[in-house]
């Protein structure tokens, strides 16, 4: 999922300063299950603000929704109304959500309530890891499931430099050592020999560093947008 | 030969090898590069000069080696993937070359974490051991990383790369070496050898291997200057491995007798790694006490260094 948290409150509060409606959005796929932005916080971030600007003798107004994806126009007509009320929107979603809103309502400004952190997993109550970095170019099936682009400090792809000790990353002791992991795997799957093998340059084109990237299936498209 | 430089000749010619290593100064000074090097002049083979050590911003590795050149020391630059991508390592590297530099050490690089500029964005386009096939590919087959033909003169280097034997995970390390020696390197130097034992056990399957017939290996060495350095390095520092015994003696020793101590200490690891098979020759990082490489090379019998 994609994993984000809250901005600090006082940032939020900056943002909002010059307005008075505010039309807090929250989305309930990746932040509500990661507890950064679904129904339940839109609510509580609502609170928050009412006191907080109260408290600084300002007279705003929020009013509060949640859609089931933000980050697809269909999901986003159902607030439409509310939007046309508001002065501002600030979104809980991530920033493929902010940017959604964006684009599908031009005539507000779209404010992001939210960063987004990263791809990642629950890896237990309260703690959310890095999983994956979208570089476009699984490499999966040569490190046993576990990824070296996004869990080792270095995203190096040919086994664990001089820093892993313990288990550990030398960046921080609460990070596990990716290439001390896939050692493990590796040998608990009898290949090794995985390891061994020098893997070549990577190709980053696929990822980020290729430029904004984007899917075209033409098996998908409308014949009349094609 | 593959680059011809003093430190490739000192090592076919069946020396054992002594390299010194030298820290740029966090500033523009030359007057430092020129005091540091009086004392690594004539006591070593060829001198490391560190590429933004520790990742604080320090001068440059190849501005320095080519100021070492002048002084008539050789330089060994080296080349991190921490901040550099594959354009300007290459282009750096020509760079190198053409001002006669030719002993290179590929690393990987330390985390920006560590360094003065902790918020600054990493590149690690490449890995040390792609960083070795691309300088070998540079070399061997004049052909740069994209796999493009170069015209005119080739970058030749003696290529070295980095290993510490007392990361983890253990078992694997001499593999990661045997990777680096296909990847290209002509010589190894290691993480600072403190505990002898555990290193010799490495280089045992490191010879059981047959790396040490492809590869001259150099054990990493190092005075310890004070017990808070000794303290500090077995604790702290991620893939080092300081035995007990040597903060004991740091610290049994008088505070004004601990600097001789450290060179003690030296010596005797100098002597000892010396008997292992395999091992070519050492690699001396006095760190910030360049003015202890003469008595530490003199007291180990590594002089006076051979003219090849």
């Amino acid at each position: 999922m994609i994993v984000a948290e809250q901005k600090p409150l006082d940032e939020i509060k900056a943002m909002i300063a010059d307005y008075e409606k505010i039309l807090i959005v929250g989305c309930g796929t990746c932040v509500t299950v990661c507890f950064a932005g679904g129904e339940k916080e839109v609510g509580i971030l609502a609170s928050s603000l009412r006191m907080a600007t109260k408290l600084d003798g300002q007279n705003k107004e929020f009013l509060e929704a949640t859609v089931q994806r933000q980050c697809e126009y269909e999901y986003n007509e159902e607030v439409a109304e509310q939007i046309k009320e508001a002065d501002v929107i600030l979104s809980l979603a991530c920033g493929i959500g902010v940017q959604t809103l964006t684009e599908q309502f031009p005539e507000k400004l779209t404010l992001p309530g939210l960063n987004t952190t990263f791809l990642g997993q629950p890896t237990e109550q309260g703690v959310w890891a890095e999983r994956c970095q979208a570089c476009g170019d699984c490499v999966l099936a040569l490190t046993g499931g576990i990824c070296p682009i996004a869990r080792c400090s270095k995203s190096l792809l040919n086994g664990p430099c001089g820093g892993s000790q313990n288990g550990k990353c030398e960046i921080d002791p609460d990070i596990d050592c990716a290439w001390q992991l896939i050692y493990d795997r590796l040998k608990a799957l009898d290949k090794l020999d995985l390891m061994m093998q020098i893997k070549p340059v990577k190709d980053w084109s696929t990822g980020r560093d290729g430029g904004p990237r984007r899917i075209v299936r033409e098996d998908l498209r409308l014949e009349a947008a094609s | 030969m593959k680059a011809g430089s003093n430190l490739e000749k000192v090592l076919a010619a069946g020396h054992f090898a002594a390299t010194g290593e030298l820290g740029p100064p966090k500033s523009a000074d030359r007057e430092v590069i020129e005091k540091k090097a009086g004392y690594l002049k004539g006591h070593v083979d060829a001198v490391n000069i560190t590429d933004c050590q520790t990742a604080v911003v320090r001068m440059s590795s190849i501005s320095v080696g080519t100021m070492l050149l002048g002084l008539g020391l050789e330089p060994t630059i080296q080349m991190t993937c921490r901040d550099r991508n594959r354009i300007a390592i290459q282009a750096d590297l020509l760079g190198a070359a053409a001002l006669g530099i030719k002993n290179l050490l590929c690393l990987t690089g330390d985390h920006q974490k560590f360094g003065n500029h902790p918020r600054a964005k990493n590149v690690f386009d490449l890995d040390s051991m792609q960083l070795l096939q691309m300088v070998k590919a540079m070399r061997d087959e004049k052909r740069f990383e994209c796999g493009e033909e170069m015209e005119g003169r080739e970058p030749r280097f003696f290529i070295g790369a980095a290993a510490n034997p007392f990361a983890d995970p253990f078992e694997y390390r001499p593999h990661r070496l045997a990777k680096k020696v296909a990847a290209g390197a002509d010589f190894i130097q290691t993480q600072i050898v403190f505990n002898v034992p555990k290193f010799a056990e490495f280089m045992k399957k490191v010879c059981d291997l047959g790396l040490h017939e492809k590869v001259y290996i150099l054990a990493g060495v190092s005075p310890i200057k004070t017990l808070g350095a000794a303290r500090y390095m077995a604790k702290f520092v991620p893939g080092m491995d300081v035995p007990d015994e040597m903060v004991r003696r740091m610290k049994e020793s008088p505070k004004e007798k601990r600097e001789e101590e450290g060179i003690q200490i030296c010596v005797e690891i100098i002597q000892q790694v010396r008997e292992i098979p395999g091992v070519a020759g050492i690699h001396l990082m006095a760190i910030e006490w360049e003015e202890a490489v003469p008595e530490i090379t003199e007291r180990a019998g590594l002089l006076p260094r051979p003219q090849v």
